[in-house]
């Protein structure tokens, strides 16, 4: 297409969310329209994207020190207790000669959760300015951490398994700890932080 | 409404859709978002991995899981042990989010999914099969069996130092699950299920 290249709300379209189909956008009075195909409501961008996001995010920023601080999980052997937090968990895995897995883990339970932060937060102050530059760098940011975030759940499974597995009562115990229930917190906020961003969002600054 | 053309979900652009090849996909020309692919005879497959996913999931919720032995004691885990456990410890929030998240919606979007893509294929209409499909399609994200299966390989690596672990048969179902649930993924075509829902 060499002609400027236009987009759905230039055009007057809505694309539903749920499904994707493009309908023209209702003139005043309907008050709450649906999409004709399979009726969910019907958006021009997600509603109050940018407010949500900020909150989830911001929810997930302050219990993000309880869940790297508290221990996730503590093991009582009969020669002592040990409390395990996510960064120990990922140094014990390191050093027992799985490098590919404790890669996996490191990236998954440490990178990705503080990735997911920092990037929503440099994606929600450079549209709340309008920026126009890399926009399709940003997009692409974007797709990247809503694809990786839920692989961060994994290590409340691992405790999940160990709790399950090791209950010897004599011999040995797991049993799960607070800091947990906070990284899970963290995990979920996030996820729920990157779906109520709007991509197009991004796009709509250069609009003039 | 407007089936020739269609926006980009992630920039908003307008494209005017092209017919492609089987096994095609369709990028945004702006931001390299997939707008639509196309993939014949998806239909069949998904019925099929979601059939065959469904008993996987049966299989790999009634067996153990893995076992550990040290010395002379065994301590067998299904899926569904250690959710039990974190509930005994006074963690049932946590219990609560794994058995959502690796049991109760994988299950559920495998039902729903069969609800939806079993009758299309065999030409009925059962009622509500829009708003079914639009579950599913939220459900997505919050299924995470795939990763239950990393966070197995991991605890079996951490444990081995220390005891025997016997991997149980829910384990090989479980795997297979997997497997399946990531065909599913690949061939469900979203696009392909509206249009036939939309066209009675």
């Amino acid at each position: 297409m060499s002609a400027p290249a236009r987009t759905a709300a230039q055009a007057g379209l809505i694309t539903c969310h749920s499904c994707g189909l493009l309908v023209r956008r209702p003139t005043s009075g309907a008050r709450h329209p649906r999409c004709p195909r399979c009726h969910a409501p019907l958006h021009g961008r997600k509603p109050d994207s940018l407010s949500r996001t900020m909150a989830w995010l911001t929810a997930a920023i302050m219990l993000y020190a309880p869940a790297m601080a508290l221990p996730i999980m503590t093991t009582t052997t009969l020669t002592g207790v040990r409390n395990d937090t996510i960064l120990s968990g990922v140094y014990y895995l390191m050093h027992s000669g799985m490098w590919p897995l404790a890669a996996v883990v490191f990236f998954a339970s440490v990178v990705v959760p503080v990735l997911k932060i920092l990037v929503l937060t440099y994606l929600l102050v450079t549209v709340r300015r309008g920026m126009t530059r890399r926009r399709r760098e940003r997009t692409v940011l974007f797709r990247i951490i809503e694809a990786v975030g839920r692989w961060s759940m994994v290590d409340i499974y691992v405790v999940t398994i160990l709790v399950a597995l090791v209950q010897l009562r004599a011999l040995a115990m797991i049993e799960a700890r607070a800091g947990a229930v906070f990284f899970a917190t963290v995990v979920i906020l996030t996820m729920l932080a990157a779906r109520s961003f709007d991509p197009r969002l991004i796009w709509d600054s250069q609009q003039r | 409404m407007h089936a020739t053309y269609v926006a980009c979900h992630e920039c908003d652009l307008l494209h005017r859709v092209r017919p492609l090849p089987n096994g095609g996909t369709a990028l945004c020309e702006r931001c390299g978002a997939v707008l639509y692919r196309r993939r014949d005879g998806s239909l069949d497959r998904v019925v099929a991995l979601t059939l065959a996913g469904l008993i996987l999931f049966c299989v790999a919720n009634a067996f153990p899981l893995l076992s550990m032995r040290l010395d002379t004691n065994i301590q067998e885990a299904t899926l569904l042990t250690g959710v039990l456990h974190l509930w005994d410890q006074g963690m049932r929030e946590l219990a609560m989010l794994v058995l959502l998240t690796s049991v109760a919606l994988p299950g559920l979007k495998l039902v729903l999914l069969l609800y939806v893509t079993l009758p299309l294929r065999l030409g009925l209409r059962p009622p509500g099969m829009a708003p079914v499909f639009r579950l599913v399609r939220e459900l997505q994200p919050w299924a995470m069996m795939e990763v239950f299966l990393l966070g197995i390989l991991v605890a079996m690596v951490k444990l081995a130092d220390t005891a025997d672990i016997l991997v149980g048969p829910a384990m090989y179902a479980f795997a297979f699950l997997i497997l399946a649930l990531a065909g599913v993924t690949a061939c469900l075509d979203p696009h392909a299920v509206w249009e036939r829902l939309r066209t009675p």
